[in-house]
């Protein structure tokens, strides 16, 4: 069908044709023009051509992954305890929310803000946590805890300490002001993100469920407020920067980079909060975030099955002459989309006056199903909603196995020639793992994060998993969240690595004491036009949704980034897991730190031999190489259920799980607490063909646990019981030092070395002078 | 004062982020009743202890506290000052009683140039009959959690400080570069207490401490003899 032209629009500049050229420079491919004017039935004006851009860019439409993400349970099998069930899935609204009982639910979500932090790390990193912020609190929610997982290339490096710097500064900017405490995350450090750093964010909120509010625009006639920031030209068409490959040339996009306001995201907040618990003043509500106006317009007309019409000059402008393409595609920050209901507009401009706020009335709810843009009396975009959303191509995108595989997968330490390490070399070994910045404290950034605001986070950044306080009316619930991802391992085998990521999750909220609830991930890969990065995509997102359904964890949203390559190559498949979990009684609230005093050492899941993928083969020896660590699921499971039943049963006094740096670095870990105790291990007793895997290898499906003495008996005996391996390791002591016996001989350390080696690493890195 | 009007107000500027911290601290950790008063407000009411909280007031692009020392409700907590009536600000609300005027002094960006947010040591000076380390022990910890609380003060105004026995806390391993280690004063009366620890965050169990509680027993017991009698 065709259909006439829109009008020439008010301003001249944007009635040049729409070439091929200028087609190609918004990112869309031939086909997809051909697509667009099937949509409209004519060629689209310049601004629709924008508007579709950002729509049909990844980041917006997920064309490239989205019949991957169909492989994710999205609801749980068994729903435990009276809760767990999922009450909004992934996809359906800016986040997905999951019942914690008596009436109470959890709104959470991880995003990525990856191409903004690599220009402009300060900016780029502060409005990703303004952005998940918004899209909880827009679901009625009030933000309770943030966390961040964080990728960056070497430290050496001093412009990886540039953004590392920028991107801890720009996150502790945004965060603290706007009072969300941030409790935990993962840091890695690895060559692969040189350039292209990850900024990964998670928010997490808490609501009634009576109180959840969606992205529709429903009602013939409700009036459309546009509330917050004013529109300026910053972070034009963010969504389809963010879905190109790094260039020596991105500098020059920093345009694309928006710029945080986090007083006004604090006022938004409570303003909208305020908002939403007025019974019945909200129909819909939406964020706009990525592609901006676009965005929040196109989706929720789409979600309600409606149509939109709004009034670009009735829009708040930061600056006089801005046009129908720049308004429509700004990304400017802390700005959000409500639809009221018609008759109490009064009400909303009251709330948001009390609050100094703009809320503008820029248009209304129509039943034509389009989205009709005007300027200056004048139509300039007239396009059916949906064509946006449900209507953006999807690909099933050219999978190839990479070639390395071939060669890193049947590495062996063997067939290397790989030598062991003897009793001089591992302890030479130890205070260098403990030193790399991926294995060392993350002090220097969790002590410029605000991680006690609001008062209820009782287990602080450092130990396993970061633990708050819900008060839930007059009830209290504890709540563990744990970010995992370890690009390595996914770069050696994706689908295992994927699996081990949410393997971890789990068995970190296991050692917190809580039971898990549902999963947010966040996938970081190369261009996905790329065969062997699509590869590793599918793979991972396989590896994930095996593991999710195993374990009964569904996921509940998430976000995709694509295109993390710098010249240098494409990062390691990174997909960043966050899982959230619930911990009932207080009492059961354990953290990773062994306390001063008497008591047992038991390894939890045995000591297999295994070195490939491990942080150990990367520090000494400078390899990343070998298959990713074995992965028992039903081994993981046993050991998950066994530290909760003990945890439970009082018999745990601290709980840590194995990972990056394997059993000494753990131990070390648990030392390294306030206790500050000592501990002698002897580890003469395990299989040990060689020296370096039994102290450094990173076998999966297993904990160190610290028992006082009186428990050890029983709750070996359990383990037996649970078919859960248990080896007593060692004790907690006085003194000072860690010793271990091994049958290559003893070992000792003074511990006091071992803390300031793993305690100031990043420290010393970071270090100006001068300054301090 | 008497103990009839020993109720709490905790003032809300648009950004703070503490107010609810506060909040609990006085009706939860000690069960005194306790409101919430809007920055455009203009009266306190019966308030006998006025709480200035923590967070980014008016967002503090500008010198922290500047704003928010003209805000509609800063007259009333004047008056209630120059009547005798207790201030505490904590944090953000030590900034803005600084900007006021009503504490001596200044607090500038930490010396490493980062926000600090962690547990600290701290001294309790003998700063009067409620507040000193008979009532609330040599040594107390509790959480800061800022960007600029480096304290400074002129040469006569640190040994007027001094002399009149005016700071109530020193860190014992000073986290911001605070000129004399000093973490929290009061004004020449007595009746005016700025703090950048929290004692808004050492209240609970599960906190790093309890210290809080001491804390804010003290300030009340330096305005409220009867209240001192019932909690001694």
């Amino acid at each position: 069908m065709t259909r006439a032209s829109l009008p020439p629009n008010p301003e001249p500049g944007l009635n040049q044709p729409v070439t091929p050229e200028l087609v190609s420079r918004h990112g869309l491919l031939p086909e997809e023009f051909g697509r667009i004017r099937g949509h409209l039935g004519r060629d689209p004006t310049l601004t629709e051509l924008g508007i579709f851009s950002v729509m049909w860019s990844e980041h917006c439409s997920y064309k490239n992954t989205r019949p991957l993400l169909k492989g994710f349970p999205t609801e749980r099998r068994a729903p435990a305890g009276g809760y767990g069930r999922v009450l909004v899935r992934a996809g359906e609204e800016n986040a997905g929310i999951v019942d914690i009982g008596d009436g109470w639910a959890v709104a959470f979500k991880i995003e990525s803000h990856n191409h903004p932090s690599a220009v402009e790390p300060f900016e780029g990193a502060a409005t990703g946590v303004g952005g998940i912020i918004r899209d909880i609190f827009t679901m009625g929610a009030r933000p309770v805890l943030v966390t961040n997982s964080l990728r960056f290339g070497e430290l050496e490096n001093p412009a990886t300490r540039r953004l590392l710097r920028g991107v801890v500064a720009g996150i502790a900017h945004y965060g603290n002001c706007v009072g969300v405490p941030n409790v935990g995350g993962d840091v890695y450090f690895d060559r692969s993100y040189e350039g292209n750093p990850l900024v990964n964010a998670l928010c997490l909120g808490t609501l009634r469920h009576g109180q959840i509010r969606r992205g529709k625009a429903t009602g013939l006639g409700n009036p459309v407020y546009y509330v917050g920031a004013a529109t300026g030209r910053d972070g034009l068409g963010g969504a389809a920067f963010a879905s190109r490959e790094l260039s020596a040339e991105s500098a020059s996009d920093r345009p694309a980079v928006q710029k945080g306001d986090p007083f006004m995201e604090k006022l938004l907040i409570e303003a909208c909060l305020e908002m939403m618990a007025v019974p019945g003043l909200v129909v819909g509500i939406q964020d706009m975030g990525a592609a901006g106006l676009t965005c929040s317009t196109c989706e929720t007309a789409s979600r309600g099955g409606a149509g939109i019409e709004i009034e670009l000059d009735r829009v708040p402008q930061r600056e006089a002459g801005m046009n129908s393409y720049e308004i429509m595609l700004s990304e400017s920050q802390e700005r959000m989309l409500v639809i009221v209901q018609a008759g109490r507009e009064r009400e909303i401009e009251e709330i948001f006056a009390k609050w100094d706020l703009h809320a503008a009335r820029v248009g209304k709810v129509t039943d034509t199903g389009r989205m009709v843009v005007t300027h200056h009396g004048v139509p300039v975009a007239d396009i059916p909603a949906s064509a946006l959303t449900d209507g953006a191509p999807v690909y099933r995108r050219q999978a190839r196995r990479p070639a390395y595989l071939d060669g890193t997968s049947r590495w062996t330490p063997e067939a290397a020639g790989l030598a062991d390490l003897d009793a001089a070399g591992a302890r030479d070994a130890l205070p260098r793992l403990l030193a790399h910045p991926t294995i060392a404290s993350k002090r220097w950034l969790y002590r410029q994060f605000d991680h006690m605001v609001q008062h209820g986070t009782a287990v602080e950044p450092g130990s396993d998993a970061g633990v708050v306080r819900l008060r839930l009316g007059g009830r209290e619930k504890f709540l563990a969240v744990s970010n995992d991802g370890n690009g390595r391992y996914c770069y050696l085998n994706p689908r295992r690595g994927a699996a081990i990521a949410v393997a971890e999750c789990l068995r970190n909220l296991a050692c917190a004491g809580a039971a898990p609830l549902a999963m947010t991930d966040n996938l970081n890969f190369g261009n996905p036009y790329k065969p062997e990065s699509f590869y590793q995509l599918s793979e991972c997102v396989a590896g994930l949704a095996e593991a999710c359904r195993f374990f009964d964890v569904p996921v509940v949203g998430g976000n995709v980034s694509l295109y993390n390559e710098s010249p240098e190559g494409a990062i390691d498949p990174t997909p960043t897991v966050a899982v959230v979990g619930l911990i009932e009684d207080e009492a059961h609230i354990t953290r990773q730190f062994a306390p001063a005093g008497r008591g047992r050492l038991i390894l939890l899941g045995g000591a297999p031999a295994e070195l490939g993928g491990s942080q150990f083969l990367g520090i000494v020896h400078g390899l990343k190489t070998g298959d990713a660590p074995a992965l028992d699921l039903a081994a993981e499971k046993r050991l998950q259920d066994f530290l909760l039943a003990q945890i439970r049963a009082g018999r745990v006094s601290a709980a840590h799980d194995l990972s990056e740096g394997g059993l000494l670095v753990a131990v070390c870990e648990m030392l390294f607490g306030p206790g500050d105790p000592a501990a002698a291990l002897d580890l003469s007793g395990l299989p040990a063909p060689r020296l370096d895997a039994l102290l450094f290898g990173e076998s999966q499906g297993r904990a160190v646990v610290a028992a006082a003495p009186a428990d050890e008996a029983a709750l070996l005996a359990a383990a037996g019981g649970a078919g859960v391996p248990a080896a007593p390791i060692g004790e907690l002591t006085g003194g000072g030092a860690l010793s271990v016996r091994t049958a290559h001989g003893p070992i000792e350390w003074p511990l006091a070395a071992l803390r300031a080696a793993w305690e100031t690493s990043i420290e010393r890195a970071m270090a100006r002078p001068g300054i301090g | 004062m008497t103990g009839a009007a020993m109720n709490v107000a905790v003032v809300q500027f648009p950004g703070s982020n503490c107010d609810q911290d506060a909040f609990q601290l006085f009706a939860g950790g000690l069960g005194l009743p306790t409101r919430y008063v809007w920055h455009k407000e203009t009266r306190l009411g019966d308030a006998g202890l006025v709480v200035l909280p923590g967070g980014f007031a008016y967002g503090d692009y500008l010198r922290c506290g500047a704003i928010a020392r003209f805000s509609p409700v800063m007259g009333a907590v004047r008056e209630h000052a120059q009547r005798g009536g207790l201030v505490l600000g904590i944090c953000n609300g030590f900034q803005i009683l600084c900007e006021a005027g009503l504490l001596p002094g200044a607090l500038i960006r930490n010396s490493s140039l980062e926000y600090r947010c962690m547990t600290c040591e701290l001294a309790v000076m003998d700063a009067g009959a409620a507040f000193n380390p008979g009532a609330l022990g040599a040594r107390i910890r509790l959480p800061i959690g800022h960007g600029e609380g480096n304290f400074r003060i002129d040469g006569p105004g640190r040994a007027g400080l001094e002399a009149r026995r005016q700071v109530l806390l020193r860190y014992c391993d000073n986290p911001n570069g605070s000129l004399d280690d000093i973490a929290g004063v009061r004004n020449e009366a007595g009746n005016v207490f700025g703090m950048m620890p929290h004692p808004d965050r050492a209240f609970e169990r599960f906190h790093p401490s309890r210290d809080g509680l001491g804390v804010a027993r003290a300030i009340l017991a330096s305005g409220f003899p009867e209240f001192a009698r019932r909690i001694a």
